[in-house]
Order: C-alpha cells, then structure tokens, then sequence
C-alpha cells in the first residue's frame, strides 16, 4: 500500500485532499477507500490456531499439491474492527434512506419497512436452518413457505406459487419459461415466436423476453394512457407467446379495458403475464388471477416491505393459473401430510398442527426446472409472511387505499405546477412531466430531481416511463404522513418557481449533498471499476462498444 | 384528504376498477400485535431443530460471521435505500459495491467484477451465456463436478436462448479421484465454455490449469466456479486461464438461512466487460473535482438497452454484497487464510478419525480441500438415524450417480469442533 497519508474522515462529508493511490494524483475524496485505511498485520477479528487432535488426527491425509497453492495473498485491507466500523458507519452517512428521507421513488414502492420484520429473520431458529438439512429438522422453515404461499395465492386469486425467483425480473424469466413450456406442451412452440409489450412497460419486461428466445414487440398506449387496444388486437395471432402488462401501469392508471385484453390474449391462445410490480395499490381490489391472467410475479420487496438493501435482495415469487402449474420450478413446499384447512386454520391462530408434514416436491415432471439454487430468497419470505400476518385482512386493504389516496392528494396538489400528461385517477403513483420548466424555463426534470435532493427528499424516479417526456414519476407509498405530502408539496411548488425565477439556481443543485453532480459519461468512457493497487499498472482499456447514453435513470 | 382529491369515499378512489373483475373475499387472517405476530415466528422457528453438530455444506457452509458484519448490514442507510440512481445521494452504497469489485477482483485475480447477482448457481448460468456471446457459439460444456443445483439452474437458463448443454464426466470409478478428466472433454468442439469447480461438488481439487487448457485449445472460454473462502489458499482463477469466474459469496459472511438471499460472485477480463451481465459501479469526478462513483457502462442493461440487453437483471443483492464486503474487511488476509486452514484442518481431522475408527473410508484418491466425500455402509439408515439426535452426518449423495450410493459428503469449517467430531463417531458407532 502506498498510501500513507489517508486523512482521518472529515465527518461533515465534505472530505479532504490526499494522495490517492491511482497514479500519485491529488484527489479530494470524501471517505477514503478501506484499501486507503489498510496497514501491514492490522485486523478486526481473531481465529483459533488449529488443535493437537486436528494436527495428529490429519497427518494420514493428503495436503493440497503445491501446484494449486496461491502464491500472493489477496491483498484485503487490514484494518481494526473500530476503523472499520468507523468507515461503513461514514458511508452510511452518504446515503439517503427510507429510514432518514421521504423516497417517493415510483415503481419501487419504497414504504417503511417494519423492524419486526428484522427482527424475525434473524431468530436462530430460522436464520441458522440450513437448506439441505433433512426435512424432519426443517419443518418451520417449510411451513413458513407453505404458509406464505397460501397468503399470497389468497392476495393474487392464483391457485398456485413458486417462491423461487430471487427477484421481479427473475420471476419474469421464471414466467417466461413457463410460457414456452405451455407452448411446447401445445406442440405450437416452434410459431410463437413474439412477446407483446406495452410501450410503457419496464425494460425488465422486453429484456426477458429476449432471453427466452422471443422477439419483443411494442404495443403503443393510447390517449388516456391505457394499452391501445386496436393495436393490441391486430398484433395479436398465432405468432404471438404472450401479452406481458404491468397494471397498474407505470403511469400509475389501472387498465379499465383489462377484460378485453384478457380476453384478447386468450382467445389468440397466448399467455396473459402481469408484471406485479404495482400490486401495492390493489390489495383486496384486484385479484390477477382471478381476473384471467395466468402468471404473475410479486415483488416481495415492494409490496410486502422486506428492506430494498441499496438494491437487493429482493424476492420475486410467481403466481400461476391452472394451465401453466405443472410448469412451476421444482422443488415446490408442499403439505405431504395434513388436511390443508386445518393447518391454515390452526396457523392463523398461532398454532402448530401436529400431524402436520411438510416436504419439498422434487416430482414436478413438466417443471421447467430451477431457476435459482435451492429454494428462494428465504430470508425475505419471513420478512413477508411477518408483515402479510401484521397487518392482517383489514391492514393489507388499508395499505392500497392509503397508498391511492396519497398519491392521488399529490396528484391534485401538483398538477397545477406541473403538467400531468394523463389526468385520470392514479393508482399508487403520479406520473408529472418537466416539459413546461424546460420549455420555458430550460429546467429540465434532472435538474429538478437534483433540486430536490438539496431539500432533504428522494426525488421520484426520472425519464421512466419512457412514453412521458421528462417524467417525474412520483409514488409516495401509504407509509408517509400528511404532513410529509404536504413537505413535499411545498417542495415541489417553491422548486417549480425557483425554475421560474432562478433557473440557474436549479442548474448549479445539488448544493448540500456529500457529492455534486458526477461526470457519469467519463466514467464510463475510461471505466474505473476497481481499485489499483501501486504495482497495478493501468488495467486493459475496455474495447469500444456501444456508446453509453447519458443514462436516463428508471 | 378525500375533499382534497374530489371523491367522496375511499371506494371512489378505486372507480377505474370494472365492476366484472373486482377482487371477491379472500382468506387473510386478522392483522397481529407485534407481540402476538412475534410469538407466531418464534412458533415457526421453534419448529426448526437446528443440529447440535452439522457436517453439511454442499453449497451452503456455517462459518462464524463476526458480530461487527451484523452491525453494518443492519445500518437503515444501506438496508432501507435502494439501487443507487440518484448518485449524489448514494454514495454510501456505491462506494461499497466498489469496495466489493475491488475485493472480488484482487480474491480472484480477475480484473472487473460485476456489483453481484442472485446466486453462484444463476452468476455461473449467466457466466455460461455471456461466453455464447462472446464467443457467438451457441453450445456450453459443463464438468459433471459442478454442484448438481447450478447444473439444473444453467440447464433452465439456458433453456431459455437455446443453448445446448455437454456434460463433461467426472471420474467417480473405485480408486479414482473425482475430478473432470480434460482428455474426456472431447465435446468441446464449438463450444463457448468450459464450465468446472474448484473445489467441486464432490471437495475434490480439480487441474484447472489443464481444464482451462483444454477449453482454450478449442477456442472456447473457461469458467471457473470457484468457493471464495478457499481462495485464500488456492491459486486464484486468473492466474490459471480463467475467463470468467462464478462463486457464490454465502461463506463470506451471510447466514445459511434455508437458502436464501445468498450473494453472487461473478469477474472477467475487462476485454468483454461490455457483455457483462449486471450492474457495474465506477470511480469518477464530480464538478468540484472530488471522488464519486456512480452505476457505469449502463448500455449493457435493460432499463437502457429494453430487448438489446445483456441481461434482464435489475435488483441485484446489494446488501448481501455488503455483507461479504464487511467480511472479507473484518478478517483481512490472515483471517482468511486462517478460515481456510482451520476448515481444512478440520476437514482432515474428520475424514483421518473416521478412517481410524473403521467407520468410513474416502471415496476418492486424489486431493480435497474442506469437504470430502466418504464411504459409509448403509448410508442412508445412518444419516436418518444421527439426524433423530440431531446430528446432521453430512450431505447424502444417494440422489445423485449410482456410483455414489453409501456415500456422504462431509464439510468442516472453523466452526467444527474436536468434540463435534467426536460425537459424530460415537453416534456413527452406535448405529453400526
């Protein structure tokens, strides 16, 4: 290591200069590296030597060839537990959070996530069971699923769940799949060769359609933001796999001719998928399955509160009709023996069923497979199924109607400083555009997301969807009380004629934050994606390749 | 805030919802106290019986996680924030997923490293197509050694392009030593990669040198599967041939928690960083001059690229990443080493004790590293009969080859105690 002269954090995050290590150049860096902190034999945390029994009982056994050895250690930092805690908890520092900050960030659902959530996921019990222990060791783990399946095949009106898929684009692959399957099974695989989506659909959607081999196809929206249905129809036949629709859309508007698309898509013999990344504002309204889609996934991480993580773990269960279960991933949790009411019955009210055995279900022969290892995000089922029992029948309700009714206060609060593209009733998120600030004022939307960030507030996902230009998209969650709507009302309005009266103040923001605006296009233009030691010469150029747009952010 | 938004009840506020489709009653019970809904947990937890001794691994190992790793994940800052797209106001969590490229790339001597995946078994499967597309081949081989979860996962994802899979035999015959012959491999032809463990799934140490050899010889991309503790004492990927490395990152710091949520490794040469799956974090300046790292090379990935991307994958396990970064800081290169050794200490001590008491022999010749397969009469009876007790004697292989039955696949880690031992031979003893 060649930095010596790493300066203690400057703990108002305005950082400090000092030699970095990449090339002796003067940087100002608000927290230094942890390798900028490392010190020759420094350490946080001990280990045992190795015992007499161990050393005489292993003679008799082969050591590793010297030709497999390692030859230089991996140059880790060496740093005291205090230093090191010292730096995570400075980092810590630098983020906004749920925690800390409003974050009405649309079509992420960033509601609070309750600390008894942590609390269960980390019992022994539950976080020490390991997944291939025998089944009769792991009968809560497996009950748990069980149980959490059941809630969710109750929420969504599906006959059956996979909790496999470790997050909304892995069930959307997880339903891809399955849609391929039902197909082969039908022997037309081979002609189905297109996925339909909205052209205000999440990127995720069209991504994973391209790797199940499909060709994604665009269907416009039409004037009221909802799926042009005319278009929808004439693209639909025998080529077509599958329709796959977010509603509520990310305009944040509810479909209102889902039936006919429903009904479109069947009778053209594809599959109905419904991304359920917006099911936060129909809990207790809308059942998909119930309504004819035949696959959906849930964002266990939106919906049902388990922690973002500064993006993941997340955990994308799927939800299936009747045509497209055998197709499920294996293993599935299954109740081998027990009456299923019962034990339901017996769940709800805090008991054990003791004739009650649950096993993992290899025999699954139409599965598609696996789609993780083992079983699923575990640790965010319980999360889940601790907040779906929470809250309960009443609380899950009360969550959609709150979650509406906030973003569409800020919906009419707004509308009036900011142009509203679609009008109508929002679902759990408001959609506004920044064309007026930029036309008139030369304000864009990053601009004022960036405004916003000096006042202490997340700001709403930007340029996303892409059918709205300079979008704002705003989705408050249920979680936040009148009184920060109405912060954020007041935000927005004084931003909106600062644009007016200052639009240079705008364009200078963020003003407060740990960083000012970075220059994103040479990062990506000399990538720099890992610290070089002193003896790493410059590492290999990447090849040119497509050029990075300056990235809208979704 | 009803006469605020012009509707006169909550019902209102749902209008757009078609009468026809209308959500009917559902089966939810009532909302808990938190006192009542944490009773309800410590029910479920209490119908776990978590082993008293436990030599099971087979992808999954208990290792200590030091306390200080628990007090940073469990920061609101990093656990209650989301993926980094206001930079300005992440820089807690970009810098960290730095921290963990630069970790992951200097464990494995690769020289980019994506900011994680799901799982070692989907970072190996997206390791495996992201070979076709560099090498625009549409076939992958696949060591029979490799964990038999991530064979089933690389077959599904690769279901999904087309891709045809090859398996590449592992010798399981009597007195060989359980690694993928590289004569044998000789459906590499056309194929984008070779894809091999080390250690594989059987704890036996593979020639990845000559694996990665043979891949190159075809044209092909080697992929090695790699466990991140072992790399402390094990040649690292890079310095043998490796393309792209797969691991998963779960011993590094991440409970065994039935499965889940884990942390996917996955580095390359930064020649195909550009078909990289995932998200990649960068240094940069900002307007002042100052450090800053922001999510980079985001051409690569669906929120810009739609149907173009290189992948579909949009969360990936940040917290978890930060997790193994807080490891791989609180143990630093001597604790490392020291986890490797002791594990592989115990591992010998396990496999020498139950060869001396005649109670088992290895099943292979060959080198291992912390986990071994061994011979066991009537296997499956035994293993049963320990776990009654709560002994967990191991992984038994009876699901896999023929060749394997009566076997168990035993794993130590610094966590295994001599007593541990101990009382597995005296219970091994009692069921004879």
């Amino acid at each position: 290591m060649s930095v010596a002269e790493a300066p203690p954090s400057d703990a108002s995050g305005r950082g400090a200069a000092f030699t970095g290590a990449a090339g002796g150049e003067e940087v100002t860096v608000v927290e230094p590296l942890i390798f900028e902190r490392s010190r020759a034999e420094r350490r946080a945390v001990r280990f045992p030597g190795s015992t007499d029994a161990a050393r005489q009982a292993g003679s008799s056994q082969p050591g590793v060839p010297a030709s497999l050895l390692r030859d230089r250690a991996p140059r880790l930092p060496e740093v005291s537990e205090l230093e090191m805690l010292r730096h995570f908890n400075r980092l810590a520092h630098l983020n906004m959070a749920i925690d800390l900050n409003f974050y009405p960030l649309g079509s992420c659902t960033m509601k609070y996530n309750p600390k008894v959530n942590e609390w269960a996921a980390r019992l022994p019990g539950l976080a020490e069971s390991h997944p291939l222990d025998p089944e009769a060791l792991s009968q809560g783990s497996l009950e748990l699923m069980w149980l959490l399946a059941e809630l969710l095949k109750e929420v969504s009106g599906f006959g059956a769940i996979s909790l496999q898929p470790a997050a909304g684009a892995h069930g959307e692959l997880t339903g891809m799949l399955m849609t391929r399957a039902y197909h082969r099974a039908n022997g037309d695989s081979e002609q189905r060769t297109k996925v339909l989506v909205p052209d205000s659909s999440h990127g995720t959607n069209p991504a994973t359609a391209t790797m199940v081999g499909y060709q994604a196809v665009t269907i416009p929206s039409n004037a009221r933001g909802g799926i042009d249905l005319d278009a929808l129809r004439a693209a639909l036949g025998p080529d077509v796999a599958a329709l796959m629709i977010t509603n509520p859309s990310t305009l944040g508007i509810f479909e209102d001719q889902i039936e006919q698309v429903i009904a479109a898509v069947r009778e053209a013999g594809a599959i109905a998928y419904m991304d359920g990344a917006n099911l936060n504002a129909i809990l207790g309204r809308f059942r998909p399955g119930e309504a004819g889609f035949d696959v959906m996934h849930f964002n266990l991480h939106k919906t049902f509160s388990t922690p973002h993580g500064g993006g993941g773990p997340g955990a994308g269960p799927v939800g299936v009709s009747e045509r497209l279960e055998p197709f499920l991933p294996r293993p599935m949790p299954v109740l081998a023996e027990g009456d299923p009411d019962e034990v339901r019955a017996n769940a709800w009210a805090g008991r054990s069923t003791s004739e009650a055995r649950f096993a993992l279900d290899e025999d699954r022969p139409r599965s598609i497979g696996k789609v993780r290892s083992l079983y699923g995000n575990f640790g965010m089922f319980v999360r889940a199924y601790t907040y779906i029992r929470s809250n309960g029948d009443a609380g899950l309700r009360t969550i959609s109607e709150d979650a509406v009714l906030a973003a569409n206060y800020l919906r009419v609060m707004l509308h009036d400083v900011y142009d509203l593209p679609y009008d109508r009733l929002s679902k759990h998120e408001v959609v506004f555009s920044g064309r007026r600030q930029k036309r008139q004022h030369g304000v864009t939307t990053l601009d004022i997301a960036k405004a916003i960030l000096d006042r202490g507030i997340h700001p709403p996902t930007i340029y996303f969807p892409l059918i709205v230009e300079e979008a704002l998209m705003v989705e408050p969650t249920e979680t936040e009380s009148l009184e920060t709507l109405d912060h954020f009302v007041g935000v927005m309005r004084e931003i909106a004629e600062l644009a007016a009266s200052d639009p240079e103040a705008i364009k200078r923001a963020p003003i407060t934050t740990p960083v000012g605006r970075l220059d994103e296009a040479a990062a990506a233009r000399r990538p720099d994606l890992r610290h070089r030691f002193a003896d790493i010469a410059d590492a290999p150029e990447a090849p040119a390749g497509t050029p990075t747009p300056e990235a809208p952010t979704a | 805030m009803l006469d605020a938004v012009g509707v006169a009840s909550v019902d209102d506020l749902f209008a757009d919802i078609p009468s026809a489709v209308r959500a009917g009653e559902w089966d939810v019970p009532s909302p808990l106290s938190e006192q009542e809904v944490r009773a309800e947990l410590a029910r479920l937890a209490e119908r776990n019986r978590i082993p008293t001794v436990s030599f099971l691994g087979a992808g999954a190992y208990r290792h200590l996680i030091p306390s200080v790793v628990g007090e940073v994940i469990g920061r609101s800052e990093f656990a209650t924030s989301y993926t980094p797209y206001q930079p300005e106001v992440s820089q807690g969590t970009l810098q960290s997923i730095y921290e963990f490229q630069s970790l992951i790339c200097e464990l494995t001597d690769m020289e980019v490293a994506t900011a994680s995946h799901y799982d070692g078994a989907t970072a190996t499967a997206e390791a495996a197509l992201m070979a076709c597309r560099v090498t625009r081949r549409s076939r992958v081989a696949v060591s029979a050694g490799l964990n038999p979860d991530y064979r089933r996962v690389l077959e599904t994802y690769c279901s999904g392009p087309g891709v045809e899979v090859v398996t590449v035999p592992v010798d399981l015959s009597e007195g060989g030593d359980g690694t993928t012959d590289p004569a044998a491999s000789g459906g590499l032809d056309e194929v984008a990669c070779l894809v091999a463990a080390q250690p594989n799934f059987y704890g036996q140490l593979e020639p990845m040198r000559e694996l990665a050899d043979a891949a190159h010889g075809e044209g092909a991309l080697f992929v090695a599967v790699v466990e991140p503790t072992s790399l402390a004492v094990l040649q690292a990927p890079g310095s043998y041939g490796a393309d792209i490395v797969a691991a998963e990152g779960q011993p590094l710091g991440i409970p065994v928690s039935f499965g889940g949520p884990y942390v996917g490794l996955m580095a390359a040469r930064m020649a195909s960083v550009r078909q990289m799956p995932g998200r990649l974090v960068g240094a940069t300046r900002d307007v002042q001059g100052r450090r800053g790292y922001v999510l980079t090379l985001q051409a690569r990935e669906q929120h810009i690229r739609r149907e173009k991307a290189a992948s579909n994958i949009c969360t990936n396990q940040a917290l978890m990443a930060l997790a193994a970064t807080a490891y791989l800081t609180a143990v630093g290169p001597s604790g490392l080493r020291e986890v490797a050794e002791l594990s592989m200490a115990q591992a010998r001590h396990l496999a020498g004790a139950l060869e001396s008491a005649g109670l088992a022999e290895r099943r292979f010749g060959g080198a291992y590293l912390n986990e071994v397969v061994m011979r066991v009469p009537e296997a499956a009876r035994r293993h049963a009969a320990l776990a009654e007790q709560g002994i967990v004697a191991g992984h038994l292989l009876e699901r896999g080859e023929a060749e394997l039955r009566d076997t168990l696949l035993l794993a130590a880690t610094e966590l295994t105690a001599d007593d541990d031992i101990a009382r597995l031979i005296d219970a091994l003893e009692a069921t004879r």
